[in-house]
């Protein structure tokens, strides 16, 4: 059955901006789909509201829609492109929902639009809990027992008939609150009470308990033909209980013989079919009964996932871009592995192993729970290949750069004492504490001993926690023994015993100190992933030392081939990874080439935007005629597909092995401003080691970054920076502090994501930061903090150029929205600066391009300027890719990462005809997301420290329509009517009239707190009063739980008004009310408004867009 | 931790750490590409006088237990693995792989890089090797007086003594409860995996084993409704005397054939086979149904195939291998006999064939209507 015909023209919807739970993966997929289904020779159209996508780049789709992945604009688009299919398998959980939003809204039907790759009653099937359950007890599998329920007798019949341990489920809370495990028939009552309480439906599920079962997932996929394959088996680490996502996971499956694998093989052959995916991938998850084998079904996603990207980059096998062919008509056996070259109708099999770890970013939310659940936490991962899990385990360990070197013990870092005692105050009481306290916090105690430390571990690792991998290891170091730790995390005997074998072997190594390594010894311990570092550490040598003997020795990594094939075949594609063995694979050409180091895992500041740029560097060397080579060590990204570039070494960017590629590949030069702070780290110990770096120089990221010399180029150039200075140690900082004021920005040198950067109004909050930061650059040997006069009322300005070392190139002038002190990536921009006075704008660009030409970068950099009225100072500088670089692109259709690339590869701006700034005739605005919905309990005001996990776009004829697209893409709704709540400082009170007075002209109630009612009132503006939350019920917050308000703008000023309005903020994320916490958001949320009410707006694609884009 | 290598005869060594039994041992070494089932392949006897390379990398992470054998001892000549698990983790587990090596006298080798010895297998072709603590050249000595693949019936060392019953099905590891036996097959065991036999049971048949040497007087004398043919090790050729059997079943009874007695039959039938470069071995081999156009993942484990070329006019292909076009599987329609080159019993391996046992029970009943 070969490709379809009558289908030309398909839409492919993407996934929206990065979430929790939603990440490059989709870009992954949505990039290979577009790709596959332009080769096909299909008119591809493209929706998707994140800018810093790949599959966003203009020339990945015939017409691509950056617009919100709403449902009413998702119609519009389909009624102007009347395309003839659309595709929403490959776009997460956002496109599938859109897609039955199309069916349900009956848009697919009147436009005659088929819905390709998952079918309508296929989705449903797989998503409703009762109709799945219902279609795996008619092909005879098994999920866990459980039966909702609406009353304490119909809850104690289903407990005593399921049996205890019992889980609850209440229905429709958030974050699953009121629910978990009950263990004993005596605790029942008070548990289902409590749960009937919370839950708004009083409704909750009562559900067998599979706590501590192993859990498998098998990737699948099926054509129409009923062909069928598992591309691959993923272990869990983590026993049931823990997301997958948060979970640490295996490829290929660990424990299971042949007979069991097949029995579930078999069960997701008949799930996949009995659901009717008739074209394309599912993941399907399983739990298995350890002590008999029994087999329950879990779930499964009739779509690719976060898994299947997982999977192929585990195995080389391209999911999506197989699924997107099948879905127009191939079957597998007309398809080819491009690997291999063989058939793709077959079942991968690899002779490695591969662990994925996920990245928490606990630090960025204070105050969030802690624990790892059924909901997903972690902002990233990890992915490493070895040759045992053992060696995959700790490379993994070491690509998640949390400042652990593998499996690193804490002992002796953490009063695990201490953790123990946080952890019982969190569990008696639900009260979230600081897990890992700083030592030096916590005073002098006698020092534990061993069984202290030991029972103390044995009682934390019975918690599910972001670090408990390195808990357990340390439980190991003091003498747990296998059944405690069995008894206490139902992590497989199997994991515990690999985890036994690192544990041995460091204390092999410890015993040799003070001699030379044999050449078994050192062989054996980098077969097991021991980086050169830790094997240092444990021998109490110095690295270099350590490095030196093992070259001496001759002990070096092998480069073995992901091939789909265990070597059954030659493999065409070079997709390495680095073990121990006796024959290297890495067969380097000798074309000249250049090395990208990409970002590792995401986080929370550095993320899809960095992936993106190294992915264009990819494409620009090609186009001039480089070899590229690619480093990263992100399973979600497309920098990380076998196809984006010529080479691709999946690998930690850690010194030791980015040395290696080095030297096995001998390039050119190595590109490290592309990949966000992780390759910026590397710059000057690799230009150390004599590698060549391109662009920029080591020495002038560092002068940039370095703040003494920083302010040596400020003077000489005549620009202003805010008043500081720098503080090594508290008193220091006292006095910087008194010498500039209150409030002051504090930061530790060298951060990113703006982490552990505060305001802070006093001494007390000061010594307060103090004892937190250090923790904070636990990595970081400075304890030196950069004290900053904070400039409160300033706009804040983003600026990226490309420099060649000659001529400076503006690429793009932002405004944030948002005043300073909030992140530059939490708050939203515009672009152009919608405004700024003409005199302000050339100051920016002229400082622009002095701070360029004296650095001499030689390829991207970003500036940050503070405007006060019509003083413009410079925040600060980085010589690299910036978080802004892709929305740029978006927004003008100038490919700014491709041109720096190309200009770090020599070329010149002129000879590349990039000589004038890109100057739109619409309107762009950048908006971030967050993800506090995952935290209750973190307070979700804007600061300095970065915490959103994405961003979208908005594009628009006006700054009102392209902010009000942004909003709407961030899943916020303005309203049309009924009231608005405005709460403003003095300083906003008369801009608090004009608002007022745009919303009563627009037809709003006005409601405000006593002092910003007079003001309303004596300008005019008829307003009704109602309590700040501190005078008392009836007060705003018990208004927005009625439902009451429809949007909620509140300004507050100094640290006490922030922690009062707390809980309002908090219940206006939980009611999903739109908020705005500055005069100068609001004031575009009510232009949006306005323009909201002007009647119906028109989506364009950006290429269209681009067309009319000037230059000057 | 013994010093221990595996050496080929064309001189390439790799060393290791000796585990399994001690002493020395010769071989064909190939490789397979499971990643699950090491039990189900050391206890096939198809691999009798090869030496068996993993390319997953570690092995006995489930230990052994008695459900998963496919015969009553391991056949295969050596075990070569990257790393052995010391101690499982396994519900069904009695004891380590380590024991049931050295309990079985079979010769062993961890440490060795199998990715390197697959490759060379690969580029090189299927040879014969030795696996040993002894000094290399001794090694490479044994290795080079070993006698070659080609030429050899290895089916007397690993076929049933004598005949016997067999009422064994799949139980709960099947798709369901066995039918009920309604057709008498009579197995000709060439080193059949048990698994064949429990897949006949669970198809609703009556199953007597016989020996390799049974001839076809014999076999008709049992009255059978169907007569199986098993797979088996060595050189197909030179199993002349179950040629000559199958010969003379051909016509008088429905035949089917697995893997060694799919090439039983096509040489009965007047096709010739031949050696391939290292075979196929492995879980995950895509084989095109040429009548149904499905796909099947399948368990091969072959290092001769049948010509393509070679098959008469009454014969027909009816499966092809989707990687490299081999013959998977033919069938002459006026003898009521047909066979495929793989393994629809799989174990280890998916079951995506296990239909073709339906298909022989299928003309079993023709036949007999």
């Amino acid at each position: 059955m070969p490709r379809r015909d009558d289908l030309q023209k398909i839409l492919l919807i993407g996934s929206g901006p990065i979430v929790i739970g939603q990440a490059c993966e989709f870009d992954y997929s949505g990039t290979q789909g577009a790709k596959a289904l332009r080769q096909e020779g299909y008119e591809v159209i493209l929706v998707n509201s994140n800018p810093a996508t790949i599959m966003t780049d203009p020339q990945m789709a015939d017409r691509t829609y950056v617009e919100p992945l709403t449902p009413e604009v998702l119609e519009r688009i389909l009624e102007r492109e009347r395309p003839d299919a659309v595709l929403p398998t490959l776009g997460g959980q956002t496109a599938l929902n859109l897609a039955l939003a199309m069916h349900d809204r009956g848009v697919l039907e009147r436009l005659g639009i088929e819905l390709i790759g998952a079918r309508v009653d296929a989705i449903r099937k797989a998503e409703e809990r009762e109709l799945f359950k219902q279609a795996m007890e008619k092909i005879g599998l098994e999920c866990a027992r459980a039966r909702t329920c609406r009353t304490v007798e119909d809850a104690w019949a289903t407990a005593e008939e399921i049996g205890f341990p019992i889980i609850l489920r209440p229905s429709l809370t958030m974050g699953g609150s009121g629910g978990g495990i009950v263990e004993r028939r005596e605790d029942f009552d008070r548990a289902i009470r409590w749960a009937f309480q919370q839950s708004p439906v009083h409704e909750c599920l009562v559900e067998e308990s599979v706590l501590g079962w192993k859990e498998f997932e098998l990737e699948v996929i099926r054509d129409r033909a009923d062909n069928f394959a598992v591309i691959c088996t993923i272990e869990n680490f983590d026993p049931m209980g823990v997301h997958t996502g948060d979970s640490i996971t295996v490829a290929p499956a660990m424990t299971l013989t042949d007979r069991e694998y097949q029995r579930m093989r078999d069960a997701g052959r008949k799930i996949i079919t009995e659901i009717g995916v008739d074209t394309g991938g599912s993941n399907i998850q399983f739990s298995v009964d350890p002590k008999t084998g029994r087999l329950l079904v879990i779930e499964m996603n009739p779509r690719v996932s976060r898994s299947s990207a997982l999977a192929s980059k585990a195995t080389g096998y391209p999911i999506a871009k197989i699924a997107a062919k099948l879905a127009v008509g191939y079957t597998l056996d007309e398809l080819r592995n491009d690997i291999t070259g063989t058939s793709a109708a077959f079942e991968p099999t690899i002779d490695y192993v591969v662990v994925k770890q996920p990245r928490f970013a606990f630090e960025k939310f204070r105050g969030a729970d802690p624990r790892l659940t059924t909901q997903m936490k972690s902002v990233g991962e990890s992915m490493a290949i070895g040759k045992t899990f053992k060696e995959a385990l700790q490379k993994a360990a070491r690509s998640l750069e949390i400042g652990r070197d593998g499996l690193s013990s804490l002992l002796g870092r953490v009063d695990y004492r201490d953790v123990r005692d946080q952890l019982r105050v969190l569990r008696a009481t639900g009260e979230v504490v600081d897990l890992v306290r700083p030592l030096a916090l916590l005073g002098d105690r006698p020092e534990a001993t061993t069984e202290e430390l030991r029972e103390a571990l044995l009682e934390i690792i019975r918690t599910p926690l972001a670090e408990r991998l390195w808990y357990v290891v340390d439980a190991i170091r003091v003498g747990a023994t296998e059944d405690e730790l069995y008894e206490a995390t139902w992590i497989d005997r199997w994991f515990l015993r690999q985890l036994r074998e690192i544990v041995d072997e460091e204390r092999a190594l410890e015993a040799t100190k003070g001699r030379p390594l044999a050449v078994e010894e050192l062989a054996r311990a980098k077969r097991m992933g021991f980086s050169d570092s830790r094997i240092a550490t444990l021998r109490d040598e110095p690295v270099a030392a350590q490095r030196e003997s093992r070259e001496g020795a001759g002990v070096e990594r092998i480069y073995a081939r992901v091939d789909t094939c265990a070597a059954e075949f030659v493999a065409l594609t070079p997709y390495l990874y680095s073990t121990w063995g006796e024959q290297s694979e890495a067969a380097p050409t000798e074309r000249e080439k250049v090395m990208i180091l990409g970002g590792g895992p995401n986080r929370i500041g550095q993320g899809i935007e960095f992936d993106y740029c190294c992915v264009h560097a990819a494409f620009a060397l090609q186009e001039l005629g480089y070899e590229t080579i690619m480093v990263n060590c992100n399973p979600e990204t497309v920098s990380t597909d076998y196809d984006t570039s010529d080479r691709l070494y999946f690998e930690p960017l850690a010194f030791e092995d980015v040395m290696a590629i080095v030297r096995e590949e001998k390039p050119k030069g190595v590109i490290v401003q592309l990949g966000g702070q992780t390759p910026l780290k590397l710059a000057v110990p690799l230009a150390r080691a004599g590698v060549p770096i391109l662009g920029t120089s080591a020495d002038a990221i560092d002068r940039a970054e370095d703040r003494e010399r920083f302010d040596e180029i400020l003077e000489k150039l005549g620009l202003r920076r805010p008043d500081g200075g720098i503080a090594r140690g508290m008193t220091q900082a006292f006095e910087v502090a008194a010498r500039i004021g209150y409030p002051v920005v504090v930061r530790p040198s060298y951060v990113l994501g703006g982490r552990a950067m505060e305001i802070v109004h006093s001494d007390d909050e000061l010594r307060e930061y103090f004892s937190k930061a250090l923790e904070a650059v636990e990595d970081a040997e400075t304890q030196t903090i950069l004290v900053d006069e904070f400039l409160e009322d300033a706009i804040e300005v983003d600026v990226d150029a490309v420099c060649d070392g000659k001529r400076v190139v503006i690429g793009g002038v932002m405004q944030h929205i948002e005043e300073a002190g909030v992140h530059s990536g939490d708050s939203s921009m515009v672009l152009p600066a919608h405004a700024l006075p003409p005199e302000v704008l050339g100051a920016i660009r002229s400082s622009t391009r002095a701070l360029a030409l004296e650095l001499g970068v030689v390829g991207l950099m970003n500036v940050q300027f503070a405007v006060r009225g019509s003083r413009v100072f410079v925040i600060e500088v980085n010589p690299r890719a910036s978080r802004t670089v892709p929305f740029i692109g978006k927004a003008t259709g100038v490919p700014l990462a491709q041109i720096a690339v190309k200009v770090m590869a020599g070329k010149t701006l002129d000879e590349l005809g990039f000589t004038k700034e890109p100057w739109p005739q619409h309107v762009a605005v950048k908006e971030s997301v967050f993800p506090f919905h995952k935290f209750p309990g973190v307070d979700t005001i804007l600061g300095p420290e970065m915490r959103s996990t994405g961003e979208v776009m908005g594009v628009g004829e006006t700054f009102p329509e392209a902010f009000l697209k942004a909003i709407w893409a961030t899943n916020v709704d303005l309203p049309r009517s009924g009231r608005v709540f405005l709460s403003v400082r003095d300083a906003d009170k008369q801009a608090a009239c004009d608002l007022g007075f745009r919303l009563r002209e627009l037809g709003f109630e006005v409601v405000a707190t006593g002092g910003t009612r007079e003001a309303l009132a004596r300008n005019g503006v008829e307003a009704s009063r109602v309590n700040k939350v501190l005078e008392g019920s009836p007060h705003i917050v018990d208004l927005l739980r009625a439902g009451d308000v429809g949007m909620v703008i509140n300004t507050t000023e100094g640290a006490e008004a922030i922690r009062d309005s707390r809980s309002l903020r908090r219940e206006t994320l939980l009611a999903g009310i739109p908020y705005f916490t500055t005069v100068a958001a609001a004031s575009a949320a009510v232009a949006a408004i306005e323009r909201m009410a002007e009647g119906p707006f028109e989506v364009r694609s950006l290429q269209e867009y681009h067309q009319n884009v000037r230059f000057r | 931790m013994q010093h221990a290598h595996l050496v080929l005869a064309d001189g390439t060594r790799f060393s290791g750490t000796a585990i399994g039994a001690s002493g020395e041992t010769t071989g064909e070494v190939v490789f397979t590409t499971g990643m699950t089932g090491y039990q189900e392949v050391l206890t096939d006897p198809s691999y009798c006088g090869q030496i068996v390379t993993m390319t997953a990398p570690q092995m006995g992470n489930t230990g052994v237990n008695p459900e998963d054998l496919e015969a009553t001892r391991p056949f295969l000549s050596g075990f070569v693995v990257h790393e052995l698990c010391p101690a499982p983790s396994s519900w069904r587990a009695t004891g380590t792989l380590d024991e049931y090596l050295r309990e079985h006298g079979i010769v062993g080798i961890a440490g060795v890089d199998t990715r390197a010895v697959t490759r060379h297998v690969r580029d090189f072709g299927a040879q014969m090797a030795a696996i040993g603590t002894a000094d290399p050249e001794r090694l490479l000595a044994l290795a080079k007086a070993a006698p070659p693949m080609t030429g050899r019936d290895l089916t007397g060392e690993v076929t049933s003594a004598a005949t016997h019953e067999w009422t064994e099905g799949t139980g709960v590891w099947g798709p369901g409860p066995a039918a009920s036996p309604r057709h008498h097959v009579v197995a000709l065991d060439l080193g059949m995996k048990r698994n064949i036999l429990r897949c006949l049971v669970d198809a609703g048949c009556r199953v007597t084993v016989v020996p390799a040497r049974t001839d076809a007087a014999t076999i008709l004398g049992l009255a059978p409704d169907g007569v199986f043919l098993s797979n088996g090790p060595g050189d197909p050729a030179a199993v002349g005397y179950a040629i000559e059997a199958v010969r003379a079943l051909l016509g008088r009874v429905p035949l089917f054939g697995i893997c060694l007695g799919h090439q039983i039959l096509s040489l009965a039938i007047g096709a010739t086979t031949y050696k391939l470069k290292f075979g196929h071995r492995g879980l995950n081999q895509p084989v095109k149904d040429l009548v149904t156009g499905r796909i099947e993942i399948t368990t091969q484990n072959h290092g001769f195939a049948v010509n393509v070329d070679s098959l008469p006019a009454d014969a027909k292909l009816t499966h092809l291998h989707l990687n490299d076009g081999t013959c998977m599987g033919i069938e002459v329609p006026s003898k009521r006999a047909f066979s495929v080159q793989y393994h629809p019993e799989a174990a280890a391996g998916p079951h995506d064939s296990r239909y073709l046992f339906e298909r022989f029970v299928a003309s079993m009943e023709r036949a007999a209507a």
